[in-house]
């Protein structure tokens, strides 16, 4: 039940070290901004605030309801968190899920934590906020438009996000570009409008029980021009580049000629020392099964070992 | 029904169990990170990476069986690796027509495929097997250790805390709703009403879920100044780690970094 249907929670193993790295630098720039900014609007209500609100997120995310054929729609949380709590606090929000979810449960993994961060929480919130304070700003802060505005944030959020995922895929050579990045964004422009109905049904929900939860957040959205400006720019980018990696799968290559990042960023990091020959083992056939025999010795060794000491137990215990 | 079941510690007293958390973090982390930068088919490596995995998951004594169905949960991601077996370049194994296309799997795409998701594999067991030997609060004193900002931490800590209760909150939502939605038995009816129906009630209960959230974080808030809390974190010193887990983590270090050398010699 914990497992979501969206792909994008992704695992250890699945993208290179470079690419990780790269996502880790940026990813921690950010939310150490957002801790900053939220300290500032918040002050000392941010650890309550933000500790009890990222446990609501993922509690809210074992809600579902049955869409057809066994599927269900699902919350991933940025968009209700970022109009709820603003940009920089619903980053934080997200933040603490992504992390709980990668140390706590395996739901995505350790060392691409940094690159789940940025596609969940950095821009999941961004794309999130860009659009909803678009809609409002072109339909007036209007019911209508909030729910509208929830909407299309929440689909859009999902949507970038898994482009965002099916890049770095790409750009790690664990996944085709030609074949996932319209993979997944075919199945998140489904799954994002499970996202965008409970979103909307939220919305709608606090409007008529709360509407100071909606209106109070919107009038303090401080800071809140740089992370429109980066919402939309990561859509354009995304959206640009894409159906380029798509369509012609060469691209990536090209890219890969003109700069060498790409071949950098898919070679294991070591690549880049030089050569350098062994002069014993230079079978790898033989070195596969002298790892095979060393490994099982010290598997057999280690059993033997705990076994061992089991048995002293029990036998100096009973 | 509590949902207690969340927690993946598995209490013990095995020498993983003993270990200090810190070196439990660095060393989990020095080992998927090891394993990240091991290149495509360098099986030998990825035969003693697992040995050494599964070595530690017996001394631990929480089961290997537990360690794999939790490994298990985060298979499915491999779907996303799939078609590379037929899209790298190299020899081809076998060729088949599907439709008007012509799928060659080659033998450097199925490498390439079964190096990841090896690499994954043995990734997430090292995850699985440090949170199940180390209980929650000892991996907030690692992650305040590796100087993660002491104010994340604290975000962390408080939402662990009511994690628990806010997950019981949903799950009483969501027995409240099948409650209330009938199942007529009949195979085309749906339990509960309309798509829009069922779409705008999982909405109502995500909303009563923040508010609930947001009042219980005033409350909170409120419990924590009238216990003297002045925006000040402050927490006990890190305590002093004993001489032996510093050999663990020299050791532990030394070991990863033969397999590097040796993934580098092998080349």
């Amino acid at each position: 039940m914990l497992l979501s249907p969206e792909a994008l929670h992704i695992p250890d193993g699945f993208l290179s070290a470079l690419v990780s790295i790269i996502l880790w630098i940026i990813s921690i720039a950010i939310v150490g901004y957002a801790l900053k900014r939220v300290g500032k609007d918040l002050g000392e209500r941010q650890v309550p605030l933000m500790g009890v609100l990222a446990a609501g997120i993922f509690a809210g995310q074992m809600l579902n309801f049955a869409v057809a054929g066994g599927t269900s729609g699902h919350l991933m949380g940025a968009a209700i968190a970022t109009i709820l709590m603003g940009p920089w606090a619903a980053i934080l929000i997200m933040t603490s899920v992504v992390s709980i979810q990668a140390l706590i449960f395996q739901d995505g993994g350790l060392l691409v934590l940094g690159a789940n961060i940025f596609n969940m929480a950095i821009v999941g919130v961004a794309v999130a906020y860009m659009v909803y304070r678009t809609v409002l700003w072109l339909m007036g802060e209007k019911k209508r438009s909030i729910l509208i505005g929830g909407f299309i944030a929440a689909w859009l959020s999902i949507e970038i996000a898994s482009l965002s995922v099916a890049m770095q895929l790409a750009f790690s050579g664990t996944s085709p570009a030609n074949l996932a990045i319209p993979a997944m964004a075919g199945v998140h422009a489904l799954i994002g409008i499970g996202e965008g109905l409970i979103t909307v049904g939220a919305l709608a929900f606090l409007l008529a029980s709360r509407p100071d939860l909606i209106q109070r957040r919107e009038t303090r959205q401080v800071g809140g021009k740089v992370v429109w400006l980066i919402g939309l720019l990561i859509v354009l980018i995304l959206v640009i580049a894409s159906p380029l990696a798509t369509t012609r799968p060469d691209g990536l290559e090209w890219v890969a000629t003109q700069n060498g990042f790409l071949s950098t960023a898919r070679a294991p990091l070591y690549r880049l020392i030089p050569d350098y020959i062994f002069p014993g083992i230079t079978n790898e056939t033989l070195a596969t099964i002298v790892a095979g025999i060393l490994g099982a010795v010290i598997i057999f060794g280690v059993g033997l070992g705990v076994a061992y000491t089991r048995r002293n137990r029990q036998t100096s215990g009973g | 029904m509590h949902i207690h079941f969340l927690d993946p510690y598995q209490g013990g007293d095995s020498p993983v169990h003993r270990t200090d958390a810190r070196v439990k973090f660095i060393l989990t982390v020095a080992f998927i990170l090891t394993t990240a930068i091991m290149p495509i088919g360098a099986w030998p490596v990825y035969i003693l990476l697992f040995a050494m995995i599964i070595s530690m998951v017996i001394l631990s004594a929480v089961g290997v069986i537990y360690v794999q169905k939790r490994a298990a949960l985060a298979f499915p991601f491999v779907l996303a690796a799939l078609p590379l077996i037929i899209t790298t370049p190299g020899l081809p194994l076998v060729a088949t027509h599907v439709g008007p296309w012509e799928i060659t799997v080659t033998l450097a795409g199925v490498e390439r495929f079964v190096s990841i998701a090896l690499k994954s594999w043995i990734s997430v067991q090292a995850a699985i097997l440090m949170i199940a030997t180390t209980p929650f609060p000892d991996l907030m004193v690692a992650m305040r250790a590796v100087r993660i900002p002491r104010l994340l931490v604290a975000i962390f800590a408080l939402m662990w805390r009511y994690l628990f209760v806010l997950a019981d909150e949903a799950l009483r939502l969501l027995r409240a709703r099948a409650a209330r939605s009938g199942d007529s038995g009949i195979s085309d009816l749906r339990r509960g009403g309309s798509f829009t129906w069922r779409a705008q009630t999982a909405g109502g209960m995500a909303g009563n879920l923040f508010i609930r959230s947001i009042d219980r974080s005033d409350r909170i808030y409120v419990a924590m100044l009238s216990r003297g809390y002045d925006g000040e974190l402050r927490a006990m010193p890190l305590p002093e780690m004993e001489g032996s887990n510093w050999i663990v983590l020299i050791v532990g270090g030394v070991l990863l970094g033969m397999l590097v050398v040796l993934a580098l010699l092998l080349r």
